[in-house]
């Protein structure tokens, strides 16, 4: 069928929902007052963490309930350096309470933003590709690992802040107040910061694409649905695993570098375990293996969470746990998964009336790959 | 060696306690693998009855240094914790089997909605129960002093898994539940109802966190969020013991119990817990199936 269409016919059907979005997402600095654009800027820095657990989740089948601690260094090295940039070669306070004298040596090297941009993306990368390696070659399946990850967070979330000197302890890293020499207070600062947030979103979306339709895509999807199979045809699922872990730890952050400077403050809270299930829910609600609905889900569940907690903080948390319980129970596919099998069997009704429905199914996302086939 | 001695001990007392909010674990996610999020919702609930118990019925019953409210509560915490644990297996777990990632998901809806009750109900702040007066001091033996809550709770922690050996092994709805645990389909066509040895089991391992919960009340003040302290370290014991196994449940709390505490004696505790997580993934490396691997069937 498809080779019978308009190339660029179907390159619009295709990527034309993401222009028209990414343009939107682009002119909201003028529709937006400031307040709400920082709001939106913070939203769309999840929807980059979505994404990744997207891949390690929907795609992967791996439940990672880790990614609060990918965030975490991401936002945590990024943080380092604006700390070190904002002091202007002080002290950073803390370090002046806890009676340190001088900068220790592992926080030098922040001073350069390189550095930091580049630990942002490698030390995330680095420690989900050990634990996935280790984890995965023990063929530590499903819960187990949602379990580990979920203890690896908590832990270097009690480091944190039992190392009061050198992390600021409870309170985190706080006043932070220049990047790349301007001013955080400035709103030309957090309109940059959110285009930035818009561009890197949307070349995160573009790769995440390109990797689930790609060859690499395709086993991994075949490593979650039957891992024995995949490893008899020569595969190794050690690999194809530990790397899409790596990757979506880089998401994650790349997610919290970016999340810093737009909020100003972070804080070993982040690395709880809430903060991690959190995440899972985002995709949840959007569709797990749609990578459109990781980002629905995020900006979804976080507009609800601002707008509801803000007048009914007590309500918003039994909505939370309904929603929870909700979207595994009774919309497993999420939001966008359900309107693409509502899309569907429309379709399949409108063109011929014995043409077979999709099947729903409990993996959230094979009915898309239904669809995928069909097509 | 009077040092190391002090550590054993603090040791196994960790470990009675870890073990104590592991028990019921042991049944939901070890026996039934069920990843109840939840737990740790019904060991703060197991914590709350207490409070309650020690706020309504203290006085009738001889006041709060007597502690008889103390004893009640314990099993008034099994019985209400297990009551809710039921209630979650029939109304929600059932129609997850065989869907763990999405149980973990849901049965976190529920740990969420039961921390609010609570903070609606007992308001966000902490609360102190009042341990009963014969708890307090403890037993000098010379060379250190033994609290006595910490020797209850070791006590306690015996006492239980004695109950749950007897029940397991030498009752008829034990002897059914393992059948069903092991093999559903024969012990279903058996005659054994194995959805209500489902609800049954659930609720034994929510009474079970619901005790641990009452004795958490002697170690600290609780709050609505006591249950996420604990829930990982739960998750971390029975995991290292090997689902399915109470005797791996019980020596994997007491190794990392042990541990932890020898660890902590010349670290800190950070570290500490750093590195029995190290050793909990590495150990996994050569044992994957962890302590006491269920034999396959």
């Amino acid at each position: 069928m498809t080779s019978q269409k308009n190339p660029f016919r179907t390159f619009l059907t295709d990527w034309g929902p993401f222009i028209i979005w990414g343009v939107i997402l682009l002119l909201a600095p003028m529709v937006l007052s400031e307040f709400r654009l920082n709001l939106l800027g913070k939203f769309l820095t999840f929807a980059i963490v979505a994404i990744g657990l997207d891949l390690i989740w929907g795609y992967g089948g791996m439940l990672s309930l880790g990614q609060g601690l990918f965030f975490g260094m991401g936002a945590y090295f990024f943080a380092m350096y604006l700390k070190l940039e904002s002091g202007g070669g002080r002290l950073p306070d803390f370090m002046v309470w806890s009676g340190m004298k001088e900068l220790p040596s592992i926080w030098q090297p922040f001073a350069s933003p390189v550095f930091a941009i580049m630990m942002v993306l490698i030390g995330p990368m680095v420690i989900a590709a050990i634990l996935g390696f280790f984890v995965f070659r023990s063929r530590i399946q499903g819960v187990y690992f949602s379990i580990i990850t979920q203890a690896l967070t908590l832990i270097v979330s009690i480091s944190l802040i039992g190392q009061q000197p050198y992390t600021g302890g409870t309170n985190g890293i706080t006043n932070l107040s220049t990047i790349f020499g301007h001013s955080l207070a400035d709103p030309q600062t957090q309109v940059a910061l959110y285009l930035s947030t818009v561009i890197i979103l949307g070349i995160i979306y573009i790769l995440a694409r390109l990797l689930t339709r790609s060859r690499f895509g395709r086993l991994l999807v075949a490593t979650r649905d039957d891992e024995a199979r995949v490893r008899f045809l020569g595969y190794s699922p050690v690999t194809i695993k530990t790397t899409t872990f790596a990757i979506s730890a880089v998401c994650a952050g790349i997610g919290g570098a970016l999340f810093v400077p737009q909020v100003g403050i972070i804080s070993p809270a982040a690395l709880d375990v809430v903060p991690s299930i959190m995440m899972v829910i985002w995709v949840a609600v959007g569709g797990r293996a749609t990578l459109v609905g990781a980002v629905v889900g995020a900006l979804l569940v976080n507009a609800g969470q601002s707008a509801v907690s803000e007048q009914f903080p007590n309500i918003w948390q039994y909505f939370l746990g309904a929603l929870f319980i909700g979207a595994v129970l009774l919309f497993p596919q999420g939001v966008v998964g359900s309107y693409r099998m509502a899309f569907a069997r429309w379709r399949a009704r409108g063109h011929s009336a014995d043409a077979p429905e999709v099947e729903e199914s409990p993996v959230a996302g094979s009915g898309r790959l239904a669809q995928e086939v069909v097509e | 060696m009077v040092g190391w001695l002090a550590q054993l001990f603090n040791g196994i007392s960790l470990g009675s306690i870890l073990l104590m909010i592991s028990l019921g674990l042991a049944f939901s996610f070890g026996l039934m693998k069920v990843i109840n999020m939840a737990h740790g919702e019904f060991i703060m609930v197991g914590a709350y009855v207490t409070y309650v118990f020690q706020n309504t019925f203290a006085d009738m019953l001889g006041g709060v240094d007597l502690g008889i409210w103390f004893i009640l509560s314990l099993f008034a915490a099994f019985i209400i914790t297990g009551i809710l644990g039921v209630i979650l297996e029939v109304g929600l777990i059932r129609f997850l089997y065989g869907r763990p990632l999405d149980t973990l998901l849901a049965t976190f809806g529920v740990a969420l909605v039961l921390q609010q009750a609570a903070r609606s109900i007992f308001g966000a702040p902490n609360v102190q129960v009042v341990s009963p007066s014969w708890l307090s001091g403890g037993v000098n033996i010379g060379i250190m002093v033994l609290p006595y809550k910490r020797l209850f709770i070791i006590a306690l922690v015996i006492v239980l898994v004695a109950l749950i050996y007897v029940y397991l092994n030498r009752t008829a709805a034990g002897r059914r539940l393992r059948a069903v645990m092991q093999n559903r389909e024969m012990a279903a066509a058996l005659g054994v109802r194995s959805r209500q040895v489902d609800a049954l089991t659930f609720g034994v391992g929510a009474g079970l966190a619901g005790v641990a919960g009452c004795v958490l009340t002697l170690i600290g003040p609780i709050g609505p969020t006591l249950g996420t302290n604990y829930i990982v370290d739960a998750f971390m014991v029975v995991v290292l013991g090997g689902t399915g196994s109470l005797l791996g449940t019980i020596l994997a709390a007491m190794m990392i119990g042990i541990f932890s505490s020898v660890i902590e004696f010349s670290t800190t505790a950070t570290i500490a817990k750093a590195l029995v997580f190290v050793m909990i993934v590495a150990f996994l490396q050569w044992r994957p199936t962890g302590l006491v691997a269920q034999r396959a069937r």
